[in-house]
């Protein structure tokens, strides 16, 4: 990770909403952060706390009350092919194949079939799924349609992979499994990855640094520095202090 | 694994013997035999998918079990005369009544007497520390909330065996450990013989009295591990993390 390189830069984001009854919900409120190139990024959560929302804004999918979101000294305005996004709910094509879903990004931008399969297939190589091309969604357990989501993304180039609680659907072992694969997938593809969850292990598992959010109106409580060394062991005495460093830091939600 | 011997005087409970299971030619439970004494504590991990829910649904006696018996007490387990409760992942209150009435309910099918059935139940409201949300619904609740008086039911009934199938989900680490404590302090007050299934070995560690780790499909019991760590734990304790390591071995598949 290159630290002195600033690739996105959000500055005193807010973001409000009107509910049902036209109360003024605030969900973001003035959050500033540099988010460096390459690095592997957490944000970190109570739920409903305006994580998605102001993933959202810097996405260019909702436009921010106030400050702005540059990325590469750029304004973002409207929706970047430079940044991908990966789900929780993968909104994989049920009509199409594997591969078919992985090309989508640029069989829309016009690349040629040969080319963008060869990349899709590649990516597809990266998150273990070879063999599995030709299946259709339904076929696949929920571990794997996130590998296919991730392999989307990564297929569509994109500078920066926004990925929003993508394993908050998945069994705690499939989870352990798909976290040690995203890190490696993220150590061998080098690319700023803006991590979502609301989960302390998951976040101590795979940031180089993790931003600890406040309840909404989402503020930065406090921002972590997390230098273990990867592969990480989360039983280690030192993952398991950063662990409860942070799980003492956020309030119990009953 | 080592484990001090602690003479256990408590009588056998359940006995469970030869227990197999079929669908069909899916062979998914494999001659499994063990004891649980009264008032003990179990939790039973195992690899994904590997039949742990058909498992608990042989011990609910929702299937009857292809060969093999479960005793409670000596007797053939019969849903008519043994009293078995269940909690499940998601929370299953009874949207139409509230708190109390909901921890009445099942106090008033097996038709106890109404002083009987308002000292259970006070007992509980004081125990999870829900007086003051007695007359309260469940859709105004939370869903940790809801999930405590779902446990409160159901140790409320002072069954012969309470069956849990991941009760705490996802829920994240701070929440799940104010919730484990809790249902220890039910169990310790009650005095109820339990089986908690969960994905998640910390929580088994820091449980359990004892440990059944199933093994892949047809699953059998891989292993049976007495667990003497007093209460209450110290996750960071060399013992602990030494036996969660070595469950984590067990039944790592990835």
């Amino acid at each position: 990770m290159d630290e002195n390189k600033v690739i996105l830069k959000i500055s005193n984001l807010s973001k409000t909403f009107e509910d049902k009854k036209g109360n003024v919900v605030r969900a973001v409120d003035n959050v500033s952060f540099d988010v460096y190139d390459n690095e592997f990024l957490v944000l970190l959560g109570p739920g409903q706390c305006g994580k998605t929302v102001m993933l959202n804004v810097i996405a260019g999918l909702l436009e921010p009350d106030d400050g702005e979101v540059r990325l590469d000294g750029e304004a973002v305005n409207g929706h970047s092919p430079k940044i991908g996004m990966v789900l929780q709910k993968t909104a994989l094509m049920p009509w199409k194949t594997v591969i078919e879903n992985t090309e989508i990004g640029p069989k829309w931008k016009g690349v040629s079939k040969k080319e963008r399969r060869e990349k899709a297939e590649s990516y597809i190589k990266l998150v273990g799924l070879s063999g599995f091309e030709k299946s259709y969604p339904a076929q696949l357990s929920g571990g794997m349609k996130q590998r296919v989501g991730i392999a989307r993304a990564y297929t569509n180039d994109p500078e920066i992979l926004i990925m929003d609680e993508p394993f908050g659907a998945l069994d705690a072992q499939t989870r352990y499994a798909m976290e040690e694969e995203v890190a490696r997938i993220w150590q061998q593809e080098k690319r700023t990855v803006i991590f979502v969850t609301n989960n302390i292990e998951e976040a101590c598992y795979l940031g180089d640094r993790i931003i600890l959010f406040s309840e909404r109106p989402a503020t930065i409580k406090e921002i972590y520095v997390n230098d273990l060394p990867r592969p990480r062991d989360m039983i280690s005495e030192e993952f398991m202090k950063l662990r409860t460093k942070i799980s003492d830091n956020t309030d119990l939600a009953i | 694994m080592k484990s001090e011997t602690v003479i256990d005087n408590r009588p056998v409970k359940v006995q469970v013997s030869h227990l197999t299971k079929y669908f069909g030619s899916l062979h998914v439970l494999d001659d499994v035999s063990f004891d649980i004494k009264k008032g003990e504590f179990v939790c039973v991990v195992g690899p994904t998918g590997c039949g742990k829910t058909t498992f608990l649904n042989l011990l609910t006696k929702i299937y009857e079990p292809s060969e093999g018996e479960l005793r409670i007490d000596g007797e053939l387990a019969d849903p008519k005369k043994h009293n078995l409760a269940f909690v499940f992942q998601e929370p299953s209150a009874l949207p139409w009544l509230t708190v109390e009435d909901n921890l009445r309910f099942g106090l008033k099918i097996k038709k106890l007497p109404k002083e009987e059935i308002e000292r259970r139940v006070d007992r509980i409201l004081k125990l999870l520390g829900l007086e003051e949300f007695r007359k309260a619904y469940p859709g105004q609740l939370s869903t940790s909330t809801e999930q405590r008086v779902i446990i409160g039911r159901a140790f409320a009934m002072e069954p012969d065996l309470l069956l849990m199938d991941e009760p705490y989900g996802q829920m994240d680490i701070k929440l799940r450990f104010y919730l484990e404590d809790e249902v220890l302090r039910l169990w310790r007050e009650i005095g109820t013989t339990v089986v908690f299934i969960t994905h998640n070995i910390e929580e088994a560690v820091y449980l359990s009295e004892k440990v059944l780790i199933l093994s892949n499909k047809p699953a059998t019991i891989k292993e049976e591990l007495k667990n003497n760590l007093p209460y209450p734990r110290d996750i960071a304790s060399r013992e602990f993390v030494e036996m969660r390591k070595h469950i984590t071995e067990q039944i790592k598949w990835w």
